[in-house]
C-alpha cells in the first residue's frame, strides 16, 4: 500500500480556522448537526470527507439537495451541509425521491446517502432503475454489511463466510452494488473505505462533479455490530485487505494540473466540464474505462476476497435523465403560470373537437 | 345464409305500432379485439349530433382479444343517461354470449342478429332481423384483412336505418373519427351505406325505436372522464408526472402525455415544461411525486386500488412531512387483479386513512366530466395550499366511459402555490420555522430547495420534529404536531369543494350520494316521484373531509339514504364515525356488482326501506 494512502480513522490535520473556499465560505458552513452515531462509526469519517469535499469544490449550499433512505447511514445527511435542504425519506425508496427532485429542479446537485440494507436489500430495484435512468446524483453507500439501527442483522452485501457478532455465518452470495451499477450503465463507479480518507475525499469530489449518476460504495465498519473477528467488514479486515487500484487525483475545471507525472505512470480521464481525474498506477496497471475488465476485476475480487478500492469504472456519453427528457433549462418547480397553463384558445379548440 | 334455421322472422308481440322516440338503450355484443370501438363511437356520435342526450358505456373483460364485450349506448331525451338494465336494441355479433344475450332481453326488444351465429332462439317475443354480415362485408371490403373491422361498420348502417338516423350525421361522425385518414373515411362510409341500403331493401322496419333530431345536446361535448381529468391536470399546471400502467387509470396518463406533448413545449427552444416518467412500480411512481413535490413542483400520479395499497407508506410520509402531492385514483373492483375492468367506489375508506399511525387525507370526488376537469385543476391548488397529499377519486364508469358534458371553461383564477417563502421574504422576516403555525390555520410556511438564503434550508423527516424541523422524540412535540395537523385538516374542511344540494325538497327523506352515482340518483329520484309518489331531497358530496353543511343536512332529515358503490358502506362509516349521534339516521343503498349503478336499483332500495314494496 502506498504510504500516502495509509488509512487513518481519526481526523488529525487541524483545520485552518479562517480559510475560505473559492466562493468565500468557511468550512463550518458545510457542517451540520453533531452526529448521534456510535463513537468510532465509519459513517462519521465519510461525513467529514463530504464536508471537506463540498467545501473544497466550493458548492453553493442552496444548490444542494441531501437525500437519504432509512438506517444509520441515512441519518448522516443531518450531519453535513446544514444550509442545504435535506429529505430523510422512507426505507429503500430514496432513489425514486431523488429522481423526482432531479426532474423538478435540474439545477440542484443531489447528494444521496444510503446504506447496504437500504440500497441492496429493500431498495435494490429502485437503485438499479435510478442508475439506468442516469439520474443526477452522487449516490454514496455507507456499506457495513449489517443493519445497525435494528441491531446487527446481516444485509445483502454481507460476504459469504462472514460471521455475525453472535457467530452465525452468512452462507448466501453477496450483492455487489458496484458490479450491478456497471451492468446498469452507471458511468462513475467507485469503491472506497471510510478509513482511507484521502482516497475517499478525492472520489467524493470527482463524484460530486459527475454529470449523471455517480456511485461510491464505501466500506464503513459498524463499530458496534460488525467489527469483530470473522467479519469481512471490520476495521481490521478492511485495513489489512485494502488494495487501492491507483492513487487518485481530481483536478476541478477551475484548477490547473500542478504535479508532474512520468510518461506512462498515469491514466488521465478528461471530463466534459474540463475537470480531470488522474490515476497514478500502483501495483496493477488498471485503466477503468473497460466495462468487461471492470466486471472481471470485481468477480476476481469476490472470488479471492480482495478488497480493491478506487475508481472501478468510468465512461461518458450517456445523456442524463433531464437531457433524455429535453427539459427546459430552468427548474420545472418554479416555472410561472404563463408557461405551464395553456391559453383559453387551446381549451376552446379542444372543446370544439369534442362537440 | 342462416346456418341456424331456428331464427324466426319477427312474430311481433307487444308492438303498439307507435315509435318510442329518443329513448333507447342499444347494446352491441361482440368480442374484444374485434375493433368494434370505432363503430360504436360513430353510432354514439351520430345520435349525439342529432341533439339527443346520450352516453356510451363499455363493459369489457381484462383481456386483449376474444372474450365477450358489450358496448351500451343509451339515448334519452330527458338526459337520463346512467346505466339502464333493459336493452331495447341488441346487436348480436358474438357466438360466445348469444344465448345469454337473447335470454336477458325484455319482450319487444329489437335484435340485429348476425346470420352466422347459432342462437338456438326459442323466444317469439322479439323483433329479430337476421343480417348476413359475412356476405355483405365481401362487397364492402375487398381487402380480407380489414373485413373483421369493416363488418362493424355494416351494423352501424343497419341500426342507423332501423333507428332512422340521419345519414349525413353518420357520415360526419365517420369523418371526425378518421379525420387524418381519407381512405378509411371512404371505406367506412361505403360499408355503412351497404348495411343501410341492404336493411332498407330487406328488412321490415316497424320503427319500434327511433331517433329524431332535437336540441337537448346542442353545444355539449362527449368525453371520457379520464380525458377530462387529464385536461384538468394540464390546466392545473402539472409539471411532474410519475406513473405505472394500471387499468382503469392508464388513460389518465396516456391522455395527459398526448396533451403535454402538444401544448407544453417551449415555443422558442422546443424544450419540455414538464416531465413524465413511467416508474418501475407504483412505489417508485409516488416516490417521484414525493421528491418533485418536496422540490416545489406540481406533481401527480394516477393509479387504481392495488397501486393505492403500494403507495401507502409514502402517503403517510406525505401527511407527516407535509409534501404537496396528488394521486388520481380511478377506482375498480377487488384486490390483486380483482375485476380490473369493472367499476366501484371501494377505495374511499382506504384512501381517507391510508398509511400508518394517525393519518387522514383530503379526497376530491368529482361527479361528472365537468368536475373531473375542474377538480383536476383545483387538486394542485389544494395540495399546495394545504401542503399535503390530495386524492382525486374517480372510478372506471366515470373515467373510461363517454359522458355528455357542457364545454369546459378556461380557468380564471390564478394558480395558488400556497405559503412559500422566498429569499426576499426570509431577508425581511429574519426567521423561519418550517412547522410553526404562524397563522393559526394549522398550515405552516415552506421554502423551496434552491432558495438562496442561509435561513431557507430545513430538514424533512418522517420522525418526530419540533416546529423548527429538528429531530425530537419529546411527547409534547409529537402531540402538539399531531394537534396542528388536525387543525390543518379542519382548515381543509373549509377549502375543499362544498357539497351541492342537487334537489331541494321539503320531504323528511334526504338522499346523499357522490361520484359517478349522480346521474343514476337523479333519475331514481325522478322515478320515485312519478312512479311511487315519493319525494326526497338530494345532497351530493364532492369531497372529504365534509363540513358543517353535511351534518346540518343529516340532522334536518328523518332519514338519509346514502347511495354508494361498495359493499361496506364506506362513506356512511366515515360520516357515522365523525358524528355518531347522527349514525342512526343514515341508511345505506349499496351497489357492488361491478356494473355501473342504475336508477332502478336505487329506487327499489329506497322503497324497500320505506316499506313501500
Amino acid at each position: 500500500m502506498s504510504a500516502t494512502l495509509t488509512a487513518s480513522p481519526v481526523e488529525t490535520s487541524a483545520p485552518k480556522a479562517q480559510s475560505l473556499n473559492r466562493i468565500g465560505l468557511a468550512q463550518t458552513i458545510y457542517r451540520g448537526l453533531p452526529s448521534t452515531l456510535c463513537t468510532g462509526c465509519g459513517h462519521d469519517s465519510i461525513t467529514n470527507q463530504i464536508i471537506k469535499a463540498a467545501f473544497e469544490l466550493g458548492l453553493e449550499p442552496h444548490r444542494v439537495a441531501k437525500l437519504s433512505g432509512i438506517g444509520c447511514s441515512s441519518k448522516t445527511t443531518a450531519y453535513f451541509l446544514g444550509q442545504s435542504h435535506g429529505f430523510n425519506t422512507v426505507h429503500g425508496r430514496m432513489a425514486a425521491v431523488a429522481t423526482g427532485v432531479n426532474l423538478a429542479n435540474r439545477t440542484l446537485l443531489n447528494i444521496g446517502v444510503s446504506g447496504d440494507g437500504d440500497t441492496a436489500s429493500i431498495g435494490l430495484g429502485q437503485f438499479l432503475h435510478m442508475i439506468r435512468r442516469n439520474v443526477q446524483i452522487c449516490y454514496i453507500i455507507e456499506n457495513n454489511g449489517v443493519y445497525g439501527l435494528t441491531k446487527g442483522q446481516f444485509s445483502a452485501t454481507a460476504d459469504k463466510g462472514s460471521l455475525q457478532k453472535k457467530g452465525d455465518e452468512n452462507n448466501m452470495f453477496p450483492i455487489d452494488c458496484c458490479a450491478l451499477a456497471i451492468e446498469m450503465g452507471c458511468e462513475f463507479v467507485a469503491r472506497s473505505f471510510s478509513g482511507d480518507m484521502k482516497q475517499l475525499f478525492t472520489l467524493l469530489k470527482a463524484g460530486m462533479s459527475h454529470k449523471g449518476t455517480a456511485l461510491i460504495d464505501v466500506v464503513s465498519p459498524c463499530i458496534t455490530f460488525n467489527n469483530h473477528e470473522g467479519s469481512t467488514k471490520s476495521y481490521k479486515f478492511a485495513k489489512d485487505h485494502e488494495e487501492p487500484l491507483h492513487e487518485i487525483g481530481f483536478v476541478p475545471y477551475y484548477e490547473a494540473i500542478t504535479a508532474d507525472y512520468a510518461e506512462g505512470e498515469t491514466h488521465q480521464i478528461n471530463l466534459p466540464d474540463g475537470a480531470r481525474i488522474i490515476l497514478k498506477k500502483l501495483n496493477r496497471d488498471y485503466d477503468p474505462v473497460n466495462k468487461i475488465k471492470a466486471l472481471e476485476l470485481l468477480s476476481q475480487a469476490r472470488d479471492e476476497r480482495l478488497f480493491l478500492t478506487g475508481l472501478l469504472y468510468h465512461a461518458k456519453g450517456q445523456p442524463s435523465l433531464v437531457e433524455q427528457k429535453h427539459l427546459v433549462d430552468e427548474p420545472l418547480a418554479t416555472l410561472p403560470q404563463s408557461r405551464v397553463r395553456p391559453s383559453a384558445e387551446v381549451l376552446a379548440d379542444i372543446m370544439e373537437s369534442l362537440k | 345464409m342462416p346456418a341456424d334455421t331456428s331464427h324466426q322472422a319477427s312474430p311481433v308481440v307487444g308492438n303498439t305500432g307507435r315509435s318510442v322516440v329518443n329513448d333507447v338503450v342499444i347494446q352491441v355484443a361482440t368480442s374484444n379485439g374485434s375493433g368494434s370501438q370505432s363503430a360504436n363511437n360513430i353510432l354514439l356520435k351520430s345520435i349525439f349530433q342529432m341533439g339527443v342526450p346520450v352516453s356510451g358505456k363499455n363493459i369489457f373483460p381484462s383481456n386483449i382479444q376474444g372474450l365477450p364485450t358489450w358496448h351500451t349506448i343509451r339515448a334519452n331525451k330527458d338526459g337520463w343517461t346512467a346505466q339502464r338494465k333493459e336493452t331495447d336494441v341488441l346487436i348480436a355479433m358474438n357466438q360466445e354470449s348469444i344465448v345469454d344475450d337473447l335470454r336477458d332481453l325484455r319482450p319487444g326488444a329489437v335484435v340485429v342478429l348476425n346470420s352466422e351465429l347459432k342462437s338456438h332462439l326459442t323466444r317469439n317475443d322479439l323483433h329479430v332481423h337476421i343480417v348476413p354480415f359475412n356476405e355483405l362485408v365481401v362487397a364492402a371490403c375487398p381487402e380480407v384483412k380489414l373485413r373483421k373491422l369493416v363488418t362493424n361498420m355494416i351494423y352501424v348502417g343497419v341500426v342507423g336505418y332501423l333507428l332512422s338516423l340521419e345519414v349525413d350525421e353518420i357520415h360526419r361522425a365517420i369523418a371526425k373519427q378518421f379525420k387524418t385518414k381519407p381512405k378509411a373515411v371512404e371505406l367506412n362510409r361505403n360499408a355503412v351505406m351497404i348495411g343501410y341500403n341492404w336493411a332498407a331493401e330487406h328488412l321490415v322496419n316497424e320503427r319500434q325505436f327511433t331517433i329524431e333530431r332535437m336540441h337537448n345536446a346542442d353545444n355539449k361535448i362527449l368525453i371520457e372522464g379520464n380525458l377530462a381529468t387529464a385536461l384538468g391536470l394540464l390546466h392545473g399546471g402539472v409539471t411532474v408526472v410519475g406513473w405505472y400502467p394500471i387499468t382503469p387509470s392508464s388513460s389518465v396518463c396516456e391522455n395527459l402525455i398526448d396533451l403535454l406533448r402538444r401544448y407544453r413545449h417551449d415555443p422558442i427552444t422546443g424544450k419540455a415544461t414538464y416531465a413524465v416518467l413511467q416508474g418501475e412500480d407504483e412505489i417508485a411512481s409516488i416516490g417521484f411525486v414525493m421528491g418533485a413535490g418536496w422540490a416545489g413542483a406540481r406533481a401527480m400520479t394516477a393509479t387504481a386500488g392495488p397501486g393505492i395499497s403500494l403507495m401507502g407508506e409514502f402517503a403517510g410520509l406525505a401527511y407527516f412531512a407535509e409534501i404537496p402531492s396528488v394521486i388520481v385514483d380511478v377506482q375498480r373492483m377487488g384486490p390483486s387483479t380483482g375485476l380490473p375492468t369493472r367499476t366501484c367506489q371501494g377505495d374511499i375508506l382506504k384512501a381517507y386513512f391510508l398509511s400508518h399511525g394517525d393519518c387522514r387525507h383530503v379526497l376530491l370526488i368529482p361527479g361528472s366530466a365537468e368536475e373531473c376537469f375542474e377538480f383536476g385543476m383545483e387538486v394542485f391548488n389544494l395540495a399546495e395550499r394545504l401542503q399535503t397529499l390530495v386524492f382525486l377519486m374517480t372510478d372506471l364508469d366515470l373515467g373510461m366511459n363517454h359522458w355528455m358534458a357542457s364545454p369546459f371553461k378556461a380557468p380564471i383564477k390564478d394558480m395558488d402555490r400556497g405559503k412559500i417563502l422566498s429569499a426576499e421574504d426570509l431577508e425581511r422576516i429574519k426567521t423561519f420555522e418550517r412547522y410553526r403555525d404562524v397563522d393559526g390555520d394549522g398550515i405552516p410556511y415552506r421554502t423551496i430547495p434552491g432558495t438562496n438564503h442561509p435561513l431557507a434550508a430545513y430538514f424533512t423527516r418522517g420522525t418526530g420534529h419540533t416546529t423548527a424541523a429538528t429531530y425530537s422524540e419529546k411527547p409534547e412535540d409529537w402531540q402538539s404536531n399531531m394537534d396542528r395537523l388536525t387543525r390543518k385538516f379542519d382548515t381543509a374542511r373549509r377549502l375543499v369543494p362544498p357539497p351541492v344540494i342537487e334537489q331541494d325538497s321539503r320531504s323528511d327523506i334526504g338522499v346523499i350520494a357522490f361520484g359517478s352515482s349522480d346521474m343514476a340518483v337523479k333519475e331514481a329520484l325522478d322515478q320515485l316521484r312519478s312512479e311511487a309518489g315519493l319525494d326526497a331531497g338530494y345532497m351530493r358530496l364532492r369531497a372529504l373531509p365534509v363540513n358543517g353543511e353535511v351534518w346540518d343536512y343529516i340532522a334536518s332529515h328523518r332519514v338519509i339514504y346514502l347511495v354508494e358503490q361498495n359493499r361496506d358502506a364506506q362513506m356512511a362509516s366515515i360520516l357515522r364515525m365523525e358524528h355518531p349521534e347522527l349514525a342512526a339516521r343514515i341508511r345505506s343503498v349499496l351497489h357492488y356488482n361491478g356494473m355501473p349503478i342504475d336508477a332502478r336499483g336505487i329506487m327499489e332500495g329506497i322503497l324497500k326501506m320505506e316499506n313501500r314494496k
